[in-house]
């Protein structure tokens, strides 16, 4: 056995970030006084590049690279094509929120390009080694993104916090893989999946489950499930908006991605045991977020608070374990990428260098003041709720189906109850930005066109899904059925 | 010596490591308390990998260490920039967010 070109061409994704992302540092280096909007395009193009060949891939015949360690699928595909459209939205918004420290914006770019390749990576492993080098690499970029504005308490605390709790859950992770490792005796995905078909025993060894539950606190940890979830209003509040952003659509998915390829092989979604975890943990997350979200008057905060209620919402998809569930699961990632990032992305568009617009009350009658930024946060706003027509509706619907199919109908009672609540605090925004009087005029401030066009391009994503979700369906049944 | 042994020591010292996580209010204990974590699952790792007689184990040992290596990398800039701005490294005092 040899690498060949093949190898390189199934990484290809991935290699064209990576040299992206070294070529935009060396720039930064070697031409300290580039204009950001050249930066910026030298990224958009990478992250282009890469959707060609992420495109190609979906099309093609599932294949291996590097020695069984890459598994190149539709699934892989279809996941890299969300993570550049989370990664290019991310850098269209950065351009307001850090006016201030222009100077770095090569790191900044090349960090995020760094972390979408990390994103990349977890979704392809075939191998519990790369799923761990992927989750370190968007890791490690992420809490020096987090606390990129370092003269900044907030940020610097924020990063911390993540930083310190992601090393803890790596930890975790890590001791998972390696009682996983010795129970089967070998961490390749596909090995694991055979073993357990040769020996059905395996599944309720100690070491196993051991390592196993392990694991799942791990992945916990990095998608913000309950009882995990602790860092993330405070992480999401202290970053740079665009980052908060990045986090909870890109890394949420990524997380996800990485945790569904590793049930899937274990099988464990047809145990009793483990559908009642998750199931606890499903409905802890969901109420958890949507109550507290409740009392915020930061908007960073409530948009973390929802975010921590959408991935239980997305947990149950994956606890219907058929299907429609699993279709729904996708279809929910997708169109949480454009609304949560296109509902941060009017955070970013209306903040200025030094002062953000975080408090709910300065939202007040923004629809007369912003008319552009008041109309988008409301799609996004009834999208997040689900409210018809827009992406979030379908995406509640198909993953509730998928669950009632299964019989839970109970989970699913209680999700909708959950979702209902959650109108209060987004309907809550809606009302506060067109109903209310608009008070203490702020200087009139432009934002750069690329920001604009970023909330545009979210705005459309969310409404398209949620009018037209036929032809996105077919393919997240097809990439369904290649799982199952 | 049997496999059990191996477990066990790195069990205790994972076990350790969480509680030093857990308890410990200075950031840089803390820190040394997580790579003792991953030191731990490193034993956890070598001692399979001898008893299987199968090499993955022994090369994911290599990729944690250099993963920790740029943990702390990371981690230490991030602590040198807290104290610069709060003068202090103790998470008690680094508590501007809440709820």
């Amino acid at each position: 056995m040899m690498i060949t070109f093949q190898d390189f061409y199934l990484l290809a994704p991935e290699l064209v970030l990576t040299l992206a992302g070294f070529a935009v540092l060396m720039l930064g280096l070697i031409f300290p006084r580039m204009y950001r909007e050249t930066l910026l395009a030298i990224v958009l193009i990478a992250l282009a590049g890469a959707l060609l060949f992420a495109i190609q891939h979906w099309s093609n015949q599932p294949a291996t690279a590097f020695y069984g360690m890459i598994n190149v699928d539709k699934f892989s595909a279809g996941f890299q094509v969300l993570f550049i459209i989370a990664a290019a939205l991310t850098v269209m918004l950065s351009l307001n929120a850090l006016e201030a420290t222009y100077l770095s914006y090569s790191e900044y770019f090349a960090l995020i390009l760094f972390a979408a390749v990390g994103m990349m990576l977890m979704a392809s492993s075939a191998h519990l080694l790369t799923l761990f080098l992927g989750l370190e690499t968007l890791s490690v970029s992420l809490y020096i993104l987090a606390g990129f504005r370092r003269e900044e308490a907030k940020a610097l605390e924020a990063s911390f916090k993540y930083f310190l709790l992601g090393a803890f859950a790596s930890g975790f992770l890590l001791y998972g893989i390696a009682l996983l490792y010795g129970s089967v005796g070998s961490a390749g995905i596909p090995a694991i999946a055979a073993r357990l078909t040769q020996n059905a025993g395996l599944a309720a060894q100690p070491l196993f489950v051991t390592g196993l539950v392990l694991m799942v606190v791990g992945f916990g940890f990095k998608i913000a499930l309950a009882p995990f979830h602790m860092w993330a209003p405070d992480v999401y509040q202290g970053a740079p908006t665009p980052i908060s952003a990045f986090m909870a659509t890109g890394s949420k998915a990524a997380g996800f991605a990485a945790l569904m390829r590793v049930l899937l092989a274990a099988n464990v979604m047809t145990a009793a045991l483990w559908q009642q975890i998750f199931w606890v943990i499903a409905v802890a997350t969901m109420a958890i977020g949507n109550i507290i979200a409740l009392r915020q008057d930061n908007i960073k905060r409530l948009l973390a608070y929802s975010s921590i209620a959408h991935a239980g919402y997305i947990l149950v998809g994956a606890i219907a374990n058929n299907e429609t569930g699993y279709a729904g699961v996708l279809f929910y990632l997708l169109s949480y990428t454009f609304m949560n990032v296109g509902a941060f992305g009017v955070v970013a568009y209306l903040a200025k260098a030094e002062q953000e617009y975080v408090n709910i009350a300065e939202y007040r009658g923004l629809a007369y003041r912003r008319p552009f930024a008041a109309v988008t946060m409301a799609i996004f706003m009834f999208s997040l709720a689900g409210v018809p027509p827009t992406a979030g509706f379908l995406a509640k619907f198909y993953v509730f189906s998928g669950a009632v199919q299964a019989g839970y109908l109970w989970l699913v009672i209680l999700s909708v109850i959950n979702s209902m609540i959650s109108l209060y605090y987004y309907l809550g925004l809606v009302v506060v930005m067109f109903m209310q009087e608009p008070e203490g005029e702020k200087a009139p401030f432009t934002p750069l066109p690329a920001v604009g066009i970023a909330l545009i391009i979210a705005a459309f994503g969310t409404l398209n899904l949620g009018l037209f979700p036929g032809q996105w369906m077919d393919k997240f049944q097809a990439l369904a059925r290649s799982l199952m | 010596m049997p496999l059990v042994y191996y477990l066990l020591l790195s069990a205790i010292l994972f076990g350790i490591g969480v509680a030093g996580v857990l308890l410990r209010r200075n950031a840089i204990v803390i820190f040394m308390s997580v790579e003792l974590m991953l030191n731990a699952v490193n034993l956890t790792f070598v001692a399979f990998a001898a008893h299987l007689k199968n090499l993955e184990g022994q090369i994911f040992v290599f990729f944690v260490m250099v993963v920790a290596a740029a943990e702390v990398a990371v981690g230490l800039a991030l602590i040198v920039a807290i104290f610069r701005v709060k003068a202090t490294v103790f998470i008690d005092e680094i508590n501007l967010m809440k709820w």
